[in-house]
C-alpha cells in the first residue's frame, strides 16, 4: 500500500468534515481512484465531478495521474464568491 | 504596458503624492506614468472591489472603470471598505467614486450603473488596459473570462469563501491559462455555496484584493513576476498560502489553438441557470404570510430549519420542530415523517428550496420551501426576527 496525503479546500471540506486527510491506496493508484473512491465514501461529493481541479505535489495533475508514496493531493472546487 | 516612457507627464503635486513610489527604481517615473497612462476596469465594487479600487486609486492608476448595479446595504459594510455608513442605500459605484476621488483627486473614474452581460460585455471592457474580476456568480466568472480572452486583456482573477480565497492572472496572451482551462464546466447550480450563504471573514476579501490590486499595478508597470500560470490558495484560518502551477489547456474551447467559442454566449444558461418564472402558484412554495396563518391554526405543518445550527442563535422562525442542516438531510432523511405537512425554511430560501426538492426526488409529498426564508418572514411576519 502507499500513503498520500489529501487536502481539502472550500466547499469540499464542509462536506468530508477536515481540512486534510492521510490515506491508504493500491500501488499504481491513480488521482481519478482516490477522487471516486472520497465520492463513495461522501456521495455529495460527485456533484463535483468532472468541475474540480486536481494538484499532486503542487502541480497541476489529471484524473490519469499516478500517485507515489508520501504524494500530496489537493481537490481544489470551484469557488465563486467575490463581494 | 508598454517598455517605453509613456508620453503623460506628472505635476509637481503628484509628484509628491507618489514619492514613495518614486523613489524606488522598479517603479520610479516611468512606471508612475504608467500608472497614470494606465486603466483598469473593476468588475463589482463590493468585497474584492474595495480594496481593489481603494489601492489602485492611491497608486495613481489613471482611469477606473467601476461596474455594479447593488446599492450599498449594512450588512456589506463587514467587509466593503470602500462604502460607509453614511453612504449605506446609495448605488454602490457613486460610493465608491466619492470615497475614491477624496483619496486621490488626480485619477479619473468612469461608473456604469449596469449588470455586465453578453450585450455590454465588450464594449465595457475595450477601453480598458486590465480587467479585474470581483464579482460573486459562476455565470459573471465565465462571462468576464471569455470575453476579457477575446479581446486579448489580462484578467485578474480572484475569489473567496468563508476563509478561503483563491488569486491569479489569467492571459493567454502571456501563455498562461485562461478560467476555462482550469474549469471547462460549471458546476451545477446550488452545489457550490455564495459567501451570502456560506459567509466570509470580513478581512479575507481585504487580502486577496490586495493581491488583485499588486498584480493589477505590475501588469500596468510591467515589472516583477505576475501570477499568470499560478494559483495562489490562501487559507486564513492556517495561515498558509500555497500556489500551483497552472497550464494552458489547447484544447480549451476558449482560448486553446482550435476555439469552438468565439464569440459570448448565454451564461446564466450555460451554468443551468433557468430563468426565474412567478411560482407561488407551486404547490411547493408558501409565503411568510401563508405560513404565519396556517402555524395558528390547530392543523399546523411540521416546520424544518434546514440552516446551520450556529445560525439558529442569530434568529429563528417561533414554533420550529426540528433542524437539520441541509447538507445532512440525505443522511438524516429516516428522521422526518412523509406523511406530515411540512414547510421548510433556511436565512433566504435558497437552501430550503434546494432541501424541498430532496424531499421530494425522496418520495415526500406534502412539502414546501418558505419563500424568502427568515428575511422575509422578518418583512412581512415578525421584524422582531432579526435579519442577517
Amino acid at each position: 500500500m502507499i500513503s498520500v496525503r489529501v487536502r481539502y479546500f472550500a466547499g469540499h471540506r464542509d462536506i468530508v468534515g477536515q481540512a486534510e486527510q492521510q490515506m491508504a491506496l493500491e500501488p499504481g493508484a491513480t488521482v481519478g481512484d482516490l477522487w471516486g473512491l472520497l465520492v463513495e465514501r461522501h456521495p455529495r461529493l460527485a456533484g463535483y465531478s468532472g468541475r474540480l481541479l486536481f494538484a499532486v505535489n503542487q502541480e497541476f495533475a489529471s484524473p490519469a495521474t499516478t500517485l507515489h508514496d508520501g504524494d500530496e493531493v489537493a481537490f481544489i472546487p470551484p469557488v465563486s464568491g467575490g463581494v | 504596458m508598454s517598455n517605453s516612457m509613456p508620453d503623460v507627464a506628472l505635476s509637481n503635486e503628484e509628484i509628491r503624492r507618489y514619492s514613495r513610489h518614486l523613489i524606488m527604481p522598479e517603479v520610479g517615473m516611468a512606471g508612475q506614468r504608467r500608472l497614470k497612462q494606465g486603466s483598469v476596469l473593476l468588475i463589482g465594487t463590493g468585497g474584492l472591489g474595495s480594496p481593489l479600487a481603494l489601492y489602485l486609486a492611491a497608486a495613481g492608476v489613471g482611469h477606473l472603470g467601476l461596474v455594479d448595479f447593488d446599492v450599498v446595504d449594512e450588512s456589506n459594510l463587514q467587509r466593503q471598505i470602500v462604502h460607509g455608513s453614511a453612504t449605506v442605500g446609495m448605488p454602490k459605484i457613486e460610493s465608491a467614486r466619492r470615497r475614491l476621488l477624496d483619496l486621490n483627486p488626480f485619477i479619473e473614474i468612469t461608473t456604469y450603473e449596469a449588470q455586465i452581460t453578453s450585450a455590454n460585455a465588450l464594449d465595457l471592457m475595450r477601453p480598458y488596459d486590465v480587467i479585474v474580476d470581483g464579482t460573486d456568480n459562476f455565470p459573471t466568472r465565465y462571462l468576464t473570462n471569455d470575453a476579457a480572452v477575446m479581446l486579448g486583456k489580462p484578467n485578474v482573477y480572484g475569489s473567496i469563501f468563508r476563509f478561503e480565497g483563491q488569486a491569479t492572472v489569467f492571459s493567454p496572451r502571456d501563455g498562461g491559462p485562461c478560467y476555462r482551462c482550469l474549469y471547462p464546466e460549471p458546476p451545477p447550480p446550488g452545489l457550490v455555496p455564495s459567501c451570502a450563504e456560506g459567509g466570509v471573514l470580513g478581512v479575507l476579501p481585504g487580502v486577496i484584493g490586495t493581491i488583485q490590486a499588486t498584480e493589477a499595478i505590475k501588469l500596468l508597470t510591467g515589472i516583477g513576476e505576475t501570477l499568470v500560470g499560478r494559483l495562489m490558495l490562501y487559507d486564513a484560518l492556517a495561515m498558509r498560502f500555497r500556489e500551483l502551477k497552472l497550464r494552458r489547456n489547447p484544447q480549451c474551447p476558449v482560448c486553446g489553438d482550435h476555439p469552438t467559442v468565439t464569440e459570448l454566449i448565454d451564461y446564466e444558461q450555460f451554468c443551468g441557470i433557468l430563468p426565474e418564472v412567478s411560482t407561488l402558484n407551486n404547490q411547493y412554495e408558501i409565503t411568510p404570510a401563508e405560513l404565519a396563518a396556517w402555524l395558528a391554526r390547530d392543523d399546523r405543518p411540521f416546520l424544518l430549519d434546514v440552516r446551520n445550527p450556529h445560525e439558529v442563535a442569530i434568529a429563528a422562525i417561533p414554533g420550529t420542530d426540528k433542524l437539520i442542516p441541509v447538507d445532512q438531510l440525505p443522511e438524516r432523511l429516516h428522521e422526518l415523517d412523509s406523511s406530515l405537512e411540512m414547510v421548510v425554511y433556511c436565512r433566504s430560501g435558497a437552501r430550503s428550496g434546494r432541501a424541498v426538492e430532496l424531499l421530494k426526488s425522496a418520495g415526500f409529498r406534502k412539502v414546501k420551501n418558505l419563500v424568502g426564508g427568515v428575511l422575509r418572514w422578518s418583512d412581512d411576519v415578525d421584524p422582531s426576527v432579526a435579519k442577517y
